[in-house]
């Protein structure tokens, strides 16, 4: 969602970048709490997903609040993209990933910080290639979102390349 | 049984917890703004057009609320804005002349030359890079290929002829049209205005006339009928100083090549 959404300039792509990191290491951090404190020894695991999607949606209030006080400008550039990260799967995910894995408080901050750091990276690099994208002579059948899709499908292939190495 | 209360209680506390935390955050990040900021942000027209010179209607209502500008700062609203904004600012309305644009060059089809004919990009900022800067003999006169027009967020500004004339009634005097002509012939006049030099050419008269039937040759016999001294030749081109026009109209009556008024569209 967010992707196609504010990678039109890189400051905003950054800008975004941050605040997912910001959402998704605390996160982590306060499900893997949560779910090691009080939903396994009151063996309500399966409530893992509903609650999780409550400390998210808090978070990503509080992280608007943030904005809006410190930094104006990038609330703006984000404009309704910042509440949609409550929707970003990869918060949700990272956070269900953790507990499915078994990983403990300091794991599991680490998988969130390290996936919201490549959350960062993807959307900068695409917003690299969507600022020189502009200029150039692109189909008129392709022009506007089709083209910024298959630069996602590419940006994609290009990165399973790695899936394996490291 | 006791699984589901137990299960309900633990969301609820979790809801609970985080909605004081979220709460009492909201209290601690609150950003002010001001009531009157949000009140004349209200009264302004919501274009966005930056007519005033700030990035948009938001950042123009800061503006006026935190005192920088004035309240008949919107050059789009006039005076029934300026008036209510000064009511939620509490001050008077400053003198607030309605404006208008207007397009200094009468040069249509006719009465202008033509060097060559011009069938490329029909868009006046490509100009600069066609030999001769354009088709048109005269190299400050208006190209006619409208990239007013297409700045105009009013619909105020058409091309006639061969020219562009502005629609006064229409026209807000937002000055998109101003910043977009790349010959800068189009100039912010009080509506009011009776008189206006229809010519921007700082060519010599002799060249003046052997481009267009209609251009100001600099010949000075304006500024010598002119009483108040509103009326000036620089560069071998007429221009009115509006604070000073009376609205006489004998510049227009002497002048030669009747260049001097305001063409309504």
């Amino acid at each position: 969602m967010s992707i196609p959404g504010v990678s039109k300039k890189i400051n905003t792509a950054a800008g975004m970048g941050g605040a997912v990191i910001g959402v998704i290491t605390i996160s982590s951090l306060i499900c893997s709490l949560i779910y090691d404190f009080i939903l396994t020894p009151l063996d309500l695991t399966y409530l893992n997903t509903i609650v999780f999607i409550l400390v998210i949606a808090a978070l990503v209030q509080f992280v608007e609040m943030f904005l809006k006080k410190t930094s104006p400008a990038l609330y703006e550039a984000l404009g309704v993209y910042l509440p949609l990260i409550t929707t970003n799967c990869a918060v949700l995910g990272i956070a269900l990933t953790n507990v499915q894995n078994g990983y403990n408080l300091i794991e599991s901050v680490v998988a969130g910080f390290g996936t919201a750091v490549g959350f960062t990276i993807a959307i900068v690099i695409m917003a690299g290639i969507r600022e020189r994208i502009e200029f150039n002579d692109i189909p008129e059948n392709f022009r506007g979102m089709p083209i910024v899709l298959l630069t996602a499908g590419l940006m994609a292939i290009a990165f399973f390349g790695f899936s394996g190495i490291l | 049984m006791t699984g589901i209360i137990i299960a309900a209680a633990v969301v609820g506390c979790v809801g609970l917890v985080l909605g004081l935390f979220l709460g009492f955050m909201g209290k601690k990040f609150a950003v002010e703004v001001d009531q009157k900021e949000i009140d004349i942000r209200a009264e302004l027209p919501g274009n966005n057009c930056g007519g005033c010179g700030y990035a948009g209607c938001d950042a123009l209502a800061k503006a006026i609320a935190a005192g920088e500008a004035e309240v008949g700062a919107c050059p789009v609203g006039g005076e029934p804005v300026a008036s209510k904004i000064a009511a939620i600012m509490g001050s008077e309305v400053g003198s607030s002349v309605k404006m208008t644009a207007f397009v200094k060059c009468a040069g249509d089809c006719e009465k202008a030359k033509d060097n060559y004919k011009y069938t490329g990009v029909e868009e006046c900022t490509v100009m600069p890079f066609v030999p001769n800067g354009g088709a048109k003999a005269c190299t400050y006169g208006c190209m006619g290929y409208g990239s007013c027009v297409k700045a105009c967020p009013f619909d105020a500004i058409h091309i006639v002829n061969g020219i562009a004339v502005v629609d006064r009634e229409k026209c807000k005097a937002c000055g998109k049209c101003v910043a977009t002509c790349p010959r800068h012939l189009i100039e912010l006049i009080p509506y009011d205005a009776k008189y206006a030099v229809n010519c921007a050419s700082k060519d010599k008269g002799k060249d003046v006339m052997a481009a267009c039937q209609t251009g100001c040759i600099g010949c000075m016999l304006c500024t010598k009928q002119c009483e108040a001294g509103a009326i000036t030749v620089e560069n071998n081109v007429a221009h009115i100083d509006y604070k000073k026009c009376t609205g006489c109209g004998k510049c227009a009556e002497k002048c030669p090549k009747k260049i001097i008024h305001v063409t309504h569209a």
